[in-house]
């Protein structure tokens, strides 16, 4: 490998060139308006795994933002409307065949609308971005997450005893799995057993697990369990979305940001002041929506059939 | 030894895993969006040759081992052990019939080997990649038959048996390469 040259070919230059022009096209369709917002914010996410990368200008603490949510909520509640981002976001320590640290996100938000009429979007979406000349295009399937671990693995996961999800990590990986939470017991088997299985094209799940809300609203499914209105897109069994119907009630998310930081305490890691702006706008009151981010550079990865993201990209991390 | 953590993986790494060095093929990075990250790592156990999966948590660590591999002259076998050379300090090794495993079939005397030290003994023993060998044993040549067709079994004096062309015989010095097995020519 030349470091200096880029990782992506001339000709993926050029599908990334087409595959932007086409989101735009489809949004302004649409009339989703495009915003840009800062990747340079003096606040940051409480996500217990999301590491943001800080940083500062003239002393004042910054941190690159790991996804436009934070200030796209603030527009959403200055009136703005349905609102679409493409731009940079950046993940500390994030470095692998599928993760850069530095990469590209589209995100937006559908106002009065819940998850299931965004999920049909990203469908709608992924159907024209991989479409091929003679065009054909790409099998959707929509499964809940009880459903997936039903048809792989024969059970519950919202109802699963701990202990018995805990043992099972431990077999599928190692015995340190023994006293992890539900929610990392759950992402695991579901990286391990499930999301290898997915059928080629676009998987979306919902009905994640109430453990695995982030900032998703709580709902129940059709049996009565509590779920979060949270779901994914998977791309040849690979994850490039994520989306929640919104989370807009002030004090909850004020309660969810404790609660993180809590977490983040009992584990040692670096602990984040809250956004005081997005709690601000909440309590102002912000439009019920659905939202969902899509990473770009591992869509361009299943457009082009490659199996790494430094193939997508002009220059990732290792050639930086 | 030093202590390696997960983002320090590397293919090539000899870490100690549950007590037998092992060396890391492979090393993915996993980390659902929200949640916890996580290493799949492709081992290969050096004491059995097996290839292991196992999954860590990014920021769990395992203890380097003291494996090294090193360029050797193999001298000579007693029948017990067999002696190994570092041709710049000349000291020597004894190697086990367990560590020289499946190289023992291609091993003549004064062959540069690689062996993988650990804690200072030889753990395994990798032949040159070509070696030139006499063959011991074979069926008759058939003269004329040069071009093509046909192969049959040789016995070399080194103990391996290869599948040569019919015109090869006993007697004749033969190039092999040790990773496939392979004939790969006559040596004039």
């Amino acid at each position: 490998m030349n470091k200096w040259q880029p990782g992506a070919s001339l000709n993926t230059l050029h599908r990334r060139a087409v595959m932007l022009s086409s989101i735009r096209e489809f949004f302004k369709q649409r009339s989703v308006l495009e915003v840009e917002v800062p990747v340079l914010g003096r606040s940051t996410v409480t996500d217990l795994n999301i590491n943001s990368i800080a940083t500062s200008s003239e002393g004042a603490q910054g941190y690159l933002q790991t996804s436009p949510e934070y200030f796209m909520k603030r527009l959403l509640a200055s009136g703005s409307g349905d609102i679409y981002s493409m731009g940079k976001a950046f993940r500390d320590g994030e470095i692998g065949v599928k993760h850069n640290p530095e990469f590209t996100m589209l995100e937006w938000y559908r106002c009065g609308w819940d998850d299931h009429q965004l999920m049909s979007e990203v469908a709608e979406l992924m159907k024209l971005l991989l479409a091929g000349e003679d065009g054909t295009t790409c099998d959707v399937i929509k499964m809940s997450y009880a459903d997936c671990f039903f048809d792989s693995l024969g059970f519950d996961p919202h109802s699963a005893d701990l202990r018995d999800l805990q043992l099972l990590a431990a077999k599928l990986a190692s015995d340190s799995w023994l006293d992890e939470t539900r929610a990392n017991c759950l992402d695991l088997i579901f990286s391990i057993q499930i999301e290898t299985q997915l059928p080629l094209g676009v998987a979306i799940i919902y009905d994640f697990p109430e453990c695995q809300a982030a900032l998703a609203q709580m709902g129940q499914n059709s049996v009565g369990q509590t779920i979060s209105r949270r779901f994914e897109a998977f791309l040849n069994g690979v994850e490039i979305a994520n989306g929640y119907l919104e989370l807009i009630d002030a004090n909850e998310q004020a309660l969810r940001f404790e609660r993180d930081t809590d977490a983040r305490k009992c584990l040692d890691r670096p602990t984040l002041g809250v956004d005081q702006n997005l709690l601000a706008a909440l309590n102002s009151g912000i439009p019920a929506c659905a939202g969902v981010a899509i990473g770009l550079d591992r869509l361009l990865m299943g457009i082009l059939g490659v199996d790494s993201i430094d193939q997508a990209l002009a220059f990732s991390w290792l050639r930086c | 030894m030093a202590n390696y953590s997960t983002n320090e993986f590397r293919s090539g790494l000899k870490v100690m895993l549950d007590g037998d060095p092992c060396s890391i093929l492979e090393n993915e990075f996993v980390k659902p969006g929200k949640g916890q990250a996580f290493s799949r790592v492709k081992l290969r156990n050096l004491k059995t040759s097996r290839v292991l999966e196992k999954t860590f948590k990014s920021g769990e660590s395992l203890e380097g081992a003291d494996v090294m591999d090193q360029d050797m002259q193999y001298l000579y076998t007693d029948g017990d052990f067999w002696y190994f050379m570092e041709p710049d300090t000349f000291e020597q090794h004894q190697a086990t019939e367990n560590a020289v495993g499946d190289a023992l079939q291609w091993l003549s005397e004064q062959d540069v080997c690689m062996v993988t030290l650990y804690n200072g003994s030889p753990l395994s023993v990798m032949p040159p990649n070509h070696v030139e060998i006499e063959i011991s044993e074979t069926d008759p040549g058939l003269r004329g038959d040069t071009a093509q067709g046909g192969s049959k079994p040789a016995k070399l004096v080194t103990g391996a048996v290869v599948k040569v062309p019919l015109f090869l015989d006993q007697g004749d010095v033969i190039k092999v390469d040790t990773r496939t097995g392979e004939y790969q020519g006559r040596v004039k």
